[in-house]
């Protein structure tokens, strides 16, 4: 890429994104997007189901061959997926330091560093379990602890609070901003979960029709709490930005949009 | 539905809010008594009769089966040209074993299928790896196989008989087909449904192809490569029971074509018994080797 077009941005970049496209058949799902952030940047990316945003990560993440446009991402990145995606075969410590050791890196040291990133994650004491005995969150958290400890400058995050219980949810986003805050990866968080963009991100993108049709900077004072006018002011722009009409919804907050999401964390966190 | 409950005047409610809030008809006519029944749980099988062990209640059965024939041979039901007592088998047994001549028998048999598992395995896992793992190693070897394992094995035996004459190469050689095609099934089978996820995965954590293949390809067919071996186990006892008949002159087969000859049922008896115990052992055996190697999948 030319040095002239990033040169007015003061950060260093994470990822530059420019008329990104992809079709699957007849269907356009990704309609020329462009994106840019910055090292350490939080950006979180909204869309109703069927959206593309998995296809944008997907495509970031280097795993989608037949995207178009020009996409550059750091060579150090790592994704969570949606479901923990341990291979049930190998222990969790084997998981998480899966392909580490080799080049450079010796099996014992990718060890050490794999059981350290283990307890920060709060999992120590799993390493030799079978994945099989992981509860839901243990996993996620330890699919978490294979993507940190490669220290990625890049981090993809796939809907990966979507099928854990609203409980478990609120603790992975603590765990999540803590880890995001020790490391400083750039982040990228697809979600459905407008109160889990607010929560997270420094920036909050919103995906319509394959193309980027919001881009709005978080300015939630933190700690960042449902109950700040700033809070409920920005996520009455995203619902509306995503369609979803909230006097409709009235008595019943949901504030996730249209996918089949199990319980919504409202509240839990004031 | 707890709205439903709560409201006194439900019945206008719903009435006014059709479509949100479901008709209240069942809940206000349901105004009868609450018939509580009490459910068999765990404590109370506990404080019930005594079982005995399952295992035990299912070798009864058998016990039972021997019986009745032990019974039914002496009191002259079964003529003894047509079937030995058990007791008569058990005597000729243990005079076999005294003579050597079952041990001999024995070896023989159990050489023949041991080295026809040491070949026919590895050509059945190794096809399965070609064809699994590389397209054109597909198409070479994918459709042929699977052409070719609808041909009965048993068929072959005047061609092979023809190729290889009627040593032992030919009783070898048949069981390495019988067993290879199961093999390769199952595994090619199991490599091809290896989590595309996990494939991703590999990808997304950079492994090289060789590495993948070892951390995520293999072990992800393991359990069908077991599979595939269970089966194979089974084909290559029935294959050397066959093979066997072909101009033998060892084994447990011949045995018993040399008692048939003699009309000692009491020996045909004892072959079938050897076999029998040979087929268990080696399901137990590979059913052991499964629950070793995948511990992963019971959870620990």
């Amino acid at each position: 890429m030319s040095a002239t077009s990033s040169a007015a941005v003061a950060v260093e970049l994470a990822v530059s994104a420019r008329q990104v496209r992809r079709t699957f058949g007849e269907r356009e799902v990704l309609r020329g997007i462009d994106l840019q952030f910055g090292r350490g940047e939080f950006v979180a990316l909204l869309g109703r189901s069927g959206s593309g945003k998995s296809t944008f990560l997907r495509a970031l993440a280097g795993l989608d061959g037949g995207v178009e446009g020009e996409i550059r991402v750091p060579k150090r990145r790592s994704v969570v997926f949606q479901d923990p995606r341990l291979l049930p075969w190998a222990s969790v410590l084997d998981n998480v330091v899966l392909g580490l050791s080799g080049r450079g890196v010796s099996g014992r040291s990718a060890n050490d560093k794999g059981r350290a990133m283990l307890a920060e994650v709060g999992l120590d004491g799993h390493e030799q379990d079978w994945p099989k005995t992981l509860s839901g969150g243990e996993a996620q958290r330890a699919a978490l602890a294979r993507a940190l400890v490669r220290s990625p400058q890049l981090l993809l995050l796939d809907e990966p609070f979507g099928a854990l219980d609203a409980l478990t949810r609120v603790r992975m986003h603590a765990l999540v901003q803590q880890l995001h805050a020790r490391y400083r990866p750039a982040v990228l968080l697809v979600t459905h979960d407008v109160d889990e963009a607010v929560l997270l991100a420094d920036r909050v993108l919103v995906l319509t029709d394959g193309v980027i049709s919001l881009d709005v900077t978080v300015d939630v004072s933190s700690p960042r709490l449902r109950s700040d006018p700033a809070f409920i002011a920005l996520r009455s722009q995203l619902l509306a930005e995503l369609g979803v009409d909230e006097s409709a919804e009235g008595h019943h907050p949901s504030t996730t949009t249209t996918e089949n999401t199990p319980i919504t964390t409202t509240g839990a966190l004031q | 539905m707890t709205a439903i409950q709560t409201h006194p005047g439900g019945a206008r409610l719903a009435r006014t809010t059709i479509g949100r809030i479901a008709p209240l008809d069942v809940a206000t006519e349901a105004n009868d008594t609450v018939d509580l029944v009490t459910l068999p749980t765990g404590s109370d099988r506990t404080h019930g009769r005594w079982h005995l062990p399952r295992g035990v209640v299912r070798l009864s059965g058998v016990v039972v089966l021997i019986a009745f024939w032990e019974v039914a041979a002496r009191a002259g039901w079964i003529s003894k040209r047509q079937l030995a007592a058990p007791s008569t088998v058990l005597t000729a047994g243990w005079d076999m074993i005294r003579a050597g001549t079952l041990q001999t028998a024995l070896r023989a048999s159990l050489s023949r299928v041991l080295w026809g598992l040491a070949v026919g395995v590895p050509i059945g896992a190794g096809l399965a790896l070609i064809a699994g793992l590389s397209r054109i190693g597909d198409s070479l070897v994918d459709a042929n196989v699977q052409m070719l394992r609808f041909v009965p094995i048993i068929a072959l035996q005047p061609l092979l008989v023809y190729w290889l004459g009627v040593g032992e190469t030919v009783k070898i050689v048949l069981i390495v087909i019988g067993v290879a095609f199961p093999i390769y099934v199952n595994t090619s089978a199991a490599i091809r449904s290896v989590h595309p996820g996990f494939h991703e995965l590999a990808d997304v954590v950079g492994l090289s192809r060789i590495q993948t293949i070892r951390k995520v390809v293999l072990p992800g067919a393991l359990p069908g490569f077991l599979v595939g071996l269970r089966l194979s186990l089974a084909i290559a006892w029935l294959l050397l029971v066959f093979a066997e008949q072909i101009n033998a002159k060892s084994g447990i087969g011949f045995l018993m074509i040399r008692a048939q000859t003699f009309f000692q049922t009491d020996v045909l008896v004892v072959g079938i018994v050897v076999y029998l115990v040979l087929g268990v052992l080696s399901d137990v055996l590979a059913r052991g080797l499964e629950r070793g190697l995948l511990r992963w999948q019971a959870g620990r």
